[in-house]
């Protein structure tokens, strides 16, 4: 079966949003070829910076042909309803249609054959619908076309179209069609420089070939596969090593369309910066990758660059440019660096006070103190030294004042370690300058040492209550300040450090060191059902049930996330025996006939049952059994032993499913149905000592 | 370039360089203009940017503009940081389909062979929040240096463009330093000679970027210039209410405007004044908005009047 070649050829493409329109172009081509029902047999898509190409094998030569049959009005019915009959079916007289009897009565039917298009035709009409529609992030008009309404808008502006349409064995055909006066054709560009003679293509194979010849790699991941093995191999003919960065080489791979990798050097002197900072510096104003010693795992005075051109010198000329590019860059990163150190980090603190943090959450150094209290608070219990947390705290975000933070905010905190250590600091303090922005999602490595656990929490415990106090909490899609990644950091710290914390103490705590209070009565509960959502976000990933939690979440009171884990935990263990599941069907048949008859007698069933009013031997068990596991399951979960907490409440198994097969709730003796129905409440209210079975599904 | 004697040469001297660019740019169809004679923070403040790009009618122009940045001072000190640096702006409307190659031209026009180098296009979008503008492109970099802006303008002064234009700005300065291979701006040739005869960069400008770091940092006259402000903003509103008026020959009860370009200078003053007062720090975080956004409500008022002028609309 035939294939399809087309490409785009614009000026250059973002780096950036290449993988997502060659993803793009693939997904609304085939999606649209199927809904024309042409099934193919598979699809790959390219980018490069100066082109998106698409290459679909095995499509169809025509589309299916359709048949269709459509009922019409009733024999004899109006003329008009047979007159739009006609003109809806393109039927040229009600004689061509056939006449089918039903219950009803006799109705004209008309068989539609819609014959199946040519793929090529079907294309033609498509694909200009396509690249006028194509989703770009930001698109442009260009030229003259742009003075009228309606043209062509594409990310850059877009200079030729190739579309093919053929057999292996035979020459394609165009498909013809035309986008804002640019008409599909056969003809490519290679490299803008080393090859920009036009090149006629037929099918993706020689199109890929071809493009080679004319120095174009047209498989990103090719081009990527290029530079990661050049670079490790030039590194490592020095004897060294290179630090891979796979976003950069995403971009870099995004620049060049024929990558030639080089190496440069840059002053030894400048090895004085901190590695990460040198990183930053060629990383972000260069789009080079940097170069360690793998003996000491320090970086090198290297750096290598990737270039888009076989330059006719070598690549002397090009070498000999960055490296003076690099010279000034790091000059600069080296002066704000030493700057930086001249001036100690709680001298740096009176400038926070005239610097905003929110308009309503008042200013950084207001900020800060509410951390330091925070944290002082959180420190015994977390097993934290109080003056060094608080110390911690006070000096954690001194670096965003500093040069070098102010040039690359990416090293926030981590430069706050230097300078820290630099001045003296004790280690602890110094780690959690950077270590209280951890963990940043769901994959940050989060921190384990006390003080930097403290800090941890009270910033992001003083942020979310914050946030919430002037009602800026996240909606949908919408989180501009993280607090979501701030939840989902106190839930990872307090978990994965096994930290008993009560969380709703801490906030209250927290809420009374703002100066606006929002609502402070309903803000701690509102905020902990935030960390119960997070939660289960956090245990659903994990392969948790999210009902699970919500059982025990309503049990109310739980603020004490570590706890809130293990009891659905071990839930979720109890559950998966015969005896979780049975247990869990007779509370639910106990709930469901307490909510029937609790709202039939307009009532609750509260309070002990009598013993008296037992007359079968069924009830008086079950009384028995519940009052044993009532003690034995409270002694348990006071131990927070939740396992033997779940086998004791399976004990109750037996005698609930006894109950319920041996003794009719609703007596005629009003006494004594009142009575059973307390008795249901009992086994409601007992197993409540681990979760609300209730809110468990199934 | 070869009939060019030495001292005339791109890579020997600044204002050779200047030359080429103005020769190869010439050479395209633009016209030559020389500097507004307004102090400008870049050479897209230019009328014969700013206001030309608005309309129908093709424009294609190129000129050096001196720009005033005063906050980019450093008493002579920085070896690329100056208050005062030369742009080179061309401006083609409609923008030509060939306009990526005409700029690697005028590259290989001054020295710069993109068989050695590494040229490429990467990702900038601009936008002049005092200006309402913006536009899509690049910064073009030669073997890992910025050396150029190159945008295809979308809108300007609160005006879509139709047809869009596209415009050049070249870094003189950066890119000379680059062909002549010097490391520090002040030590660049200007004239092309040698010896005694031979006059630099910092021989014309490093006193007056001491003269002026003292100005724009300690001594610029706040009060006279918060006074500027305030006279510069109500004399563009007064041109450009004055400007308006019914122009019957254009058909039914058409309006044309006779002052846009008094009026934008104005505009031109109150922003250079603004970036004055800024470079003083007496403007805080957040009147520095909307400082910002009046003078863009002055730029957009501009625009709307240049639409309506001979040389702004369709006929």
């Amino acid at each position: 079966m035939p294939d399809l070649l087309l490409e785009l050829f614009s000026e250059e493409i973002p780096a950036r949003m290449q993988a997502k329109a060659a993803d793009d172009l693939r997904r609304m081509v085939t999606e649209k070829l199927v809904a024309e029902g042409l099934v193919y047999e598979g699809a790959k898509a390219f980018a490069t910076p100066r082109r998106l190409a698409l290459t679909v094998h095995g499509v169809p030569v025509r589309q299916p042909d359709l048949k269709e049959e459509r009922r019409g009005p009733r024999v004899g019915g109006p003329d008009a309803a047979i007159q739009g009959f006609l003109k809806a079916t393109g039927l040229a007289s009600i004689g061509e249609a056939k006449i089918q009897p039903d219950k009803k009565g006799d109705f004209y039917i008309a068989l539609i054959e819609k014959k199946g298009r040519a793929t090529l035709d079907v294309l033609a009409e498509m694909l200009p619908v396509i690249v006028r529609t194509f989703p770009w992030p930001k698109s442009m008009r260009w030229g003259a076309r742009s003075a009228k309404a309606g043209s062509l808008s594409w990310v850059r502006p877009l200079h030729a179209i190739t579309a093919t349409f053929g057999l292996e064995t035979e020459e394609p055909d165009i498909v013809k069609f035309a986008v804002d006066g640019i008409e599909a054709a056969q003809t490519t560009y290679g490299h803008r420089f080393m090859a920009p003679a036009p090149i006629n293509v037929r099918r993706f194979e020689d199109y890929e070939a071809k493009l080679l010849d004319a120095k174009v790699v047209l498989d990103p991941e090719r081009r990527k596969d290029t530079i990661l093995t050049d670079a490790k191999q030039l590194a490592f003919a020095q004897g060294f090593e290179l630090v891979e960065d796979p976003n950069l080489l995403d971009e870099v791979a995004g620049l060049v369309e024929w990558p030639v990798v080089m190496m440069g050097t840059f002053e030894e002197e400048y090895l004085a910066i901190p590695d990460e900072v040198i990183r930053a510096t060629i990383r972000n104003n260069q789009k080079c990758f940097v170069v360690k010693d793998p003996g000491t795992g320090k970086l090198t005075n290297k750096f290598v660059l990737t270039a888009n051109i076989e330059a006719s010198d070598g690549g002397k000329v090009i070498v000999a440019g960055n490296e003076r590019v690099i010279r000034p860059r790091l000059s600069d990163a080296k002066f704000f660096y030493e700057t930086d150190l001249k001036t100690k980090l709680e001298a740096r603190l009176p400038k926070f006070e005239n610097i905003v943090f929110h308009e309503k959450l008042g200013t950084q150094a207001e900020r800060i103190k509410r951390i330091e209290r925070l944290a002082a608070e959180i420190a015994p219990l977390v097993g934290a030294d109080v003056e060094k947390a608080k110390r911690a705290a006070r000096l954690a975000k001194a670096d965003l004042l500093t040069e070098v933070v102010g040039e690359f905010p990416e090293v926030q905190g981590l430069m706050g370690k230097y300078y820290a250590l630099a001045q003296g600091e004790d280690a602890a303090i110094a780690a959690a300058c950077e270590d209280h922005y951890k963990p940043q999602g769901p994959n940050d490595r989060v921190p384990t040492d006390p003080i930097s656990i403290a800090v941890a929490l009270a910033d992001k415990i003083d942020t979310l209550v914050g946030f919430w106090a002037i009602d800026e909490k996240p909606t949908g899609s919408k989180d501009p300040y993280a607090l979501r990644r701030a939840a989902l950091g106190v839930i990872r710290l307090i978990v994965e450090n096994k930290l008993r914390l009560p969380v709703l103490a801490v906030a209250k705590s927290a809420i009374a060191g703002l100066s606006v209070k929002g609502d402070s009565a309903k803000l701690p509960a509102d905020l902990l059902s935030f960390f119960a959502d997070r939660l289960k976000v956090q245990l659903r990933e994990q392969g948790a049930r999210h009902d699970l939690v919500d059982a025990v979440f309503s049990l109310g009171g739980q603020d004490d996330l570590l706890l809130v884990v293990r009891r659905v935990e071990a839930l979720g263990k109890f559950l998966d025996t015969d005896d979780g599941k049975n247990l869990l069907a007779g509370i639910k048949r106990a709930s469901n006939i307490l909510a029937i008859e609790e709202k039939r007698d307009k009532r609750t069933f509260d309070g002990t049952p009598s013993s008296a009013l037992y007359s079968l031997p069924e009830e008086k068990a079950l009384a028995d059994a519940i009052d044993l596991v009532k003690v034995e399951a409270s002694v348990a979960v006071m131990n927070e032993d939740f396992e033997s907490a779940m086998s004791f409440m399976a004990t109750l198994r037996p005698a609930v499913d006894a109950f319920f097969d041996k003794v009719k709730v609703n007596d005629d003796e009003p006494k004594v149905r009142e009575n059973r129905l307390k008795l249901l409440n009992e086994i409601r209210s007992a197993t409540r000592a681990v979760a609300d079975f209730s809110r468990i599904e199934g | 370039m070869e009939t060019l004697p030495p001292h005339m040469r791109p890579e020997r001297s600044f204002q050779g360089f200047i030359l080429a660019l103005q020769r190869f740019w010439a050479e395209q169809g633009c016209v030559i203009l020389q500097p507004y004679d307004m102090e400008m923070g870049a050479g897209t403040f230019h009328p014969a940017t700013t206001l030309r790009a608005l309309g129908p009618k093709a424009w294609n122009a190129a000129y050096v503009q001196p720009s005033r940045r005063p906050k980019d001072g450093r008493y002579g000190e920085n070896p690329n940081r100056l208050q005062h640096y030369y742009q080179f702006q061309v401006i083609m409307k409609p923008s030509p389909p060939n306009l990526q190659e005409l700029y690697l031209k005028s590259l290989a026009a001054i020295g710069i062979d993109s068989a050695v180098h590494d040229i490429r296009f990467v990702e900038d979008d601009w936008e002049s929040p005092t200006l309402g503008a913006w536009g899509l492109g690049w910064e073009c970099w030669c073997d890992g240096m910025e050396v150029s802006q190159f945008t295809y303008f979308q809108q300007v002064a609160g005006v879509e463009c139709a047809p869009v234009a596209g415009e050049l700005t070249y870094g003189l300065e950066r890119l000379a330093m680059y062909v002549q291979g010097v490391d520090r701006v002040y030590d660049l040739n200007f004239n092309g000679r040698d010896g005694a005869d031979k006059v630099t960069y910092g021989d014309v400008f490093l006193q007056a970027e001491q003269e002026y770091s003292r100005h724009n940092f300690e001594y610029a006259d706040t009060a006279m210039l918060f006074e500027q402000f305030k006279m510069a903003e109500d004399a563009c509103k007064k041109y450009l209410a004055a400007g308006w008026q019914e122009n019957k020959n254009l058909g039914g009860n058409q309006k044309e405007h006779l002052m846009a370009l008094p009026a934008y200078d104005q505009c031109i003053k109150a922003s250079h004044v603004f970036n004055l007062l800024d470079a003083r720090g007496v403007i805080s975080v957040t009147e520095r908005q909307s400082y910002i956004l009046r003078v863009r409500e002055l730029a957009k008022a501009c625009g709307e009047a240049w639409v309506h002028t001979e040389a702004g609309r369709a006929v």
